[in-house]
């Protein structure tokens, strides 16, 4: 009876956090610019990849993540210096095409220097599974729980005590009158894009091992990540990674209780009925509105 | 009845292009490919509507066309029922079932909005998919040929003709409600919905009605396309489809009806045209979206719209 | 306002038609087409992938000896995504357009059984690579297939597992065609074995961790063998949480998984898993007198020398498809697509690379179930089973 559950706990953590990761990236580009970047799945994906062939290269696992990570961050830089910034004054929703294009480029990139195949990473530390309760913990789980919590802590230093951190916020906030205080707003940006960009390649070395990597690995992931990031409020952090856990928790709480076949359904159900309760996600932004 | 008027003589022009195209569609290949735009379009024209006038974002939509697909392949197929009546009655089904979500959904805002939507394409996908002892599940329906009354479309040029007309219906539909009482309500909403409503715009109902109108629209299309392809798969109302109508809508031009038979033109021909860049097919699909989002922020239709007015100056 | 509306909708018909001038098609040379659709992209590509690559290499080669009938041969291969929708728009550019001898191709059952229409009235010849048994049972007169059906595959591992005295068995199946045609399968042939399916877990497209479910089948009382059906990632996923949780009962997955990939993706924890294959997938291990061994023993070298990469028994039955063709082109010493199609139906005695096919007016595969062995995994490699 414990063993199954935690068993089913211990799943929906992993896919949970992960999720919170992606969904960390969405809520931090639309602090900084109102856009839903369609591609931030596309960051995870390249990560795990990166990882591959750095690996065959012959390179240690240590290196070749922070490589990973590197060549990621420097995608989503380039992503919007020539996608975001040139459509800068452009619609949300044309920004949201733009993003969407972006995705399938990268993922069609992905595949002509990639091929198609999928491919095994190896853990951080071992596959050997830790017996907590009679259910099978994965160390590479307590590794992104481990990795979680350090850029939760990471992200409250940055935005609370630095001063480029508390820019970004006050970008999110009012970007006319940042501007108008002296805050480079289109640093602000690229920042973020970055910084979104970093956060779904650390996802992406840290769910490689668990669940394979392949060009289109981050379709599903994106879409879940951008759910987690609504459902605890868009623009929070600290909802991104709530949304996070909910989703993966319920999705294995469901699969294991209820029904496996309609896992995603019951997810999204969730979710639906949170928002019309609660119509700006459990964590978000509750201001009025000005006419 | 000025016929200068968009109204009349965009239609006019419309019809005439519709008429005059089976020219150069030289064999069944070109029909299949322009009467796929022309459903499409259908799909663009409401889902425009709703994106673009009425400023709420739905990226569910597909649902409503797999649902109507569906309804037909499923009537006409398992339980006899004549094509039109199945079509009607998933209309009627899908008009219903959108009435009913839209009024919690509409009351989110923004990407909140966009969230319920999806959530809700996600789940009548994921239904279709599963429950295999109706559709058939992932790998598909055969679906019935279409007939009215005893007669049957025979041959690429009656479901050319068949699709056209409903485009033109659907255009006229669409322009016109843009044009009425009903459409400046929906782009009062669209500026601002609380000065709409303290303005005495009853803001909801105006929403749904739209919403209801776009899924509706999507319905019959779907029901056609089932007819048409004889085939369908529960991809039909994935988030992929949606995401591709939804693009096809901003690509052509928001608010802009002529714009998303644009839309839908592009995004359903370009596939076919990049079939020569084999491998790099989808990185060349993906940069000219980014390409022309990036020039033409506007969409299509109203950019280059522009562009006609700034070069006759 | 109007003049507007006029350029905009002048502009897009005339880009419209220009744009079919653009894709106006090959010119009717005087060689032989043939004409392919295959998932190279989306949710198969990991099957459409290798199907091409073989395609194209094997079309090379008749091209360096001489081509068929003395003409040269011309592949045309459209990437349908693993959309039915996107192969009919397809499968009518082949016929139409480019006008091909016959069609080689269809990755999936959906995006053949979309087809099947257009094939049909155009009456041409149609080998398809999917797997389910509908695409050929009720026959129909164009339309043949190469790969083992789905209800054949199941039921050979219900016979392995009846003969290891297993009956009952936990299940679970992805949410793709593949999956649930599989999943079918199991659910129908089941009481002719004497097995009882006693959990029928599913999970999503795109899932990363099957722990929830393959907990639940562990859990079942009674359980004794487990079952996986599905291709790709998830094969090998599924076998690392089995190994995760410390499932000890018989592991069986499908042909879905016979590659060398689902081995390596799963890490080392695909040791003992069973499935039914071709027997290109162990060819080294098959005794000399096997007539298969040579025909599949070349294919392998050939392709793992070009491409630098494992075969895997969808490239063969893309091989399959092209011979049977080819060589009934030469049978019927034209392309004649009548003839062809009734040359295609004789094949008789066809060594393949998946099995060895004969063919005849009510069987449109001509394999039977002796085509497929069991493998096993071991030592990081498939083993030959008996």
């Amino acid at each position: 009876m414990l063993a199954e559950f935690l068993q089913f706990l211990f799943s929906g953590v992993t896919v949970g956090a992960t999720y919170a990761l992606v969904g960390l990236g969405f809520s931090i580009i639309y602090n900084s610019s109102h856009v839903i970047n369609f591609a931030q799945g596309e960051f995870v994906m390249i990560a795990g990849m990166s990882t591959v062939s750095l690996l065959a290269l012959g390179l240690p696992m240590p290196i070749a993540i922070l490589i990973a990570v590197m060549i990621t961050t420097a995608v989503g830089l380039l992503l919007e210096k020539l996608a975001v910034e040139p459509a800068r004054d452009a619609s949300i929703v044309t920004l949201i095409i733009i993003t969407i294009g972006a995705s399938i480029f990268l993922r069609g990139a992905a595949e002509v220097i990639w091929g198609r195949d999928f491919h095994s990473v190896p853990p951080f530390t071992t596959n050997d599974p830790i017996l907590v309760g009679g259910a099978a913990l994965l160390p590479q789980t307590v590794w992104i729980v481990l990795a979680t919590l350090v850029i939760i802590a990471g992200l409250w230093w940055f935005f609370n005590r630095t001063l480029t951190g508390k820019a970004m916020l006050a970008t999110a906030y009012n970007p006319m009158v940042s501007r108008l205080m002296g805050i480079n707003t289109r640093f602000i940006l690229s920042l973020s894009f970055g910084l979104a960009a970093m956060l779904g390649g650390i996802a992406g070395i840290l769910i490689a091992p668990i669940s394979l990597t392949y060009p289109s690995v981050g379709v599903m992931l994106g879409l879940k990540g951008f759910c987690a990031a609504i459902l605890g409020g868009l623009g929070n952090p600290m909802g991104a990674i709530a949304g996070g856990l909910i989703v993966g928790i319920s999705e294995a709480m469901t699969a294991g209780y209820i029904s496996s076949a309609y896992k995603d359904a019951v997810a999204f159900i969730i979710i639906l009925a949170v928002l019309i309760v609660i119509p700006s996600g459990l964590f978000g932004a509750r201001g009025t509105e000005r006419v | 009845m000025n016929f200068w008027h968009p109204r009349t003589g965009g239609l006019v022009v419309l019809a005439a292009v519709i008429a005059i195209l089976p020219v150069f569609l030289a064999n069944a290949f070109y029909y299949d490919v322009i009467i796929l735009v022309g459903i499409n379009a259908i799909v663009c024209v409401g889902l425009n509507l709703l994106i673009g006038y009425a400023g709420q974002i739905s990226l569910g939509h597909a649902a409503f066309f797999g649902l109507g697909a569906y309804f037909s392949a499923v009537l006409t197929g398992t339980y006899d029922w004549p094509p039109l009546a199945a079509m009607l009655c998933g209309a009627v089904a899908v008009g219903l079932l959108s009435f009913v979500v839209a009024r919690p959904i509409l009351k989110l805002r923004g990407h909140y909005l966009a969230m319920g939507t999806l959530g809700l394409g996600i789940i009548i996908a994921i239904a279709l998919n599963q429950e295999v002892w109706i559709t058939g599940g992932p790998d598909g329906m055969v679906v019935s040929s279409f007939s009215v009354l005893g007669w049957e479309p025979s041959g690429d040029l009656t479901w050319y003709g068949i699709v056209g007309g409903l485009l033109l219906i659907s255009v006229w539909l669409a322009l016109n409600l843009v044009d009425s009482p009903v459409g400046r309500a929906l782009r009062s909403v669209h500026g601002s919905e609380v000065a709409a409503s303290v303005a005495g715009v009853d803001v909801i109902s105006y929403k749904v009605l739209i919403f209801v109108v776009s899924a509706v629209l999507a319905s019959l299309a779907g029901s056609l396309f089932a007819h048409f392809a004889g085939f369908i798969t529960p991809d039909e109302a994935g988030f992929i489809h949606s995401i591709e109508l939804v693009t096809m809508v901003v690509l052509g031009g928001m608010a802009s009806t002529y714009g998303a038979i644009v839309g839908a033109a592009i995004l359903t021909i370009l596939p076919q045209l990049l079939t020569v860049f084999h491998d790099f097919e989808m990185l060349v699909f993906g940069g000219i979206l980014m390409g022309t989002m990036i020039f033409m922020r506007k969409g299509l239709v109203p950019s280059l719209a522009a562009l006609v007015t700034r070069w006759r100056r | 306002m109007f003049k507007k509306i006029l350029t905009g909708l002048g502009r897009s018909a005339l880009a419209v038609v220009a744009a079919f001038g653009l894709i106006a098609g090959a010119q009717a040379a005087d060689g032989v087409k043939i004409g392919s659709f295959l998932a190279v992209t989306g949710g198969a590509s990991f099957l459409g992938d290798p199907e091409k690559k073989t395609l194209e290499m094997y079309v090379e080669e008749i091209n360096k000896n001489g081509g068929v009938l003395g003409k040269p041969v011309e592949l045309i291969v459209y990437d349908s995504a693993t959309s039915p929708k996107d192969a009919v728009t397809f499968v009518k550019r082949l016929i139409e357009q480019d006008k091909v001898d016959v069609i080689v191709g269809g990755t999936t059952t959906g995006e053949t059984m979309a087809v099947i229409k257009e094939v049909e009235d155009a009456g041409v010849p149609f080998i398809s690579l999917a797997g389910a048994g509908v695409i050929v049972d009720p026959v129909k007169k164009w339309v043949f297939k190469t790969p083992h059906t789905d209800g054949l595959a199941v039921e050979k591992i219900f016979l392995d597992m009846k003969e290891n005295g297993l009956t009952k068995v936990g299940v679970l199946s992805g949410s793709g065609g593949f999956d649930k045609s599989c999943h079918g399968n199991a659910v129908k042939l089941a009481p002719k074995y004497g097995i009882e399916i006693v959990a029928d877990e599913a999970h999503g497209k795109g899932d990363t961790d099957m722990t929830p479910q393959l907990t639940k089948i562990k859990n079942t009382p009674g359980v004794q063998a487990f079952l996986y059906c599905g291709f790709g990632a998830p094969t090998s996923i599924v076998a690392k949480n089995y190994k995760q949780i410390g499932m000890t009962v018989p592991h069986y997955q499908t042909h879905g998984s016979a590659s060398q990939k689902f081995i390596d993706g799963a890490d080392g924890a695909a040791e003992g898993a069973r499935l039914p294959a071709a027997a290109l997938l162990v060819v080294d291990q098959l005794p000399a007198s096997n007539p298969q061994k040579k025909v599949a023993g070349d294919y392998k070298n050939a392709y793992e020398t070009r491409y630098k990469d494992e075969i895997s028994t969808f490239g063969g039955h893309a091989y399959d498809g092209l011979f049977i063709a080819v060589e009934a082109i030469e049978r019927a010493g034209s392309t004649d697509k009548e003839k062809v199609r009734a040359e295609i139906e004789n094949t008789k005695n066809f060594i393949g690379a998946d099995g060895i096919f004969n063919m005849s007016a009510t069987d449109h595969l001509g394999l039977g179930p002796d085509s497929f062995v069991m493998v096993e995994v071991s030592d990081g490699t498939w083993k030959l089973l008996k």
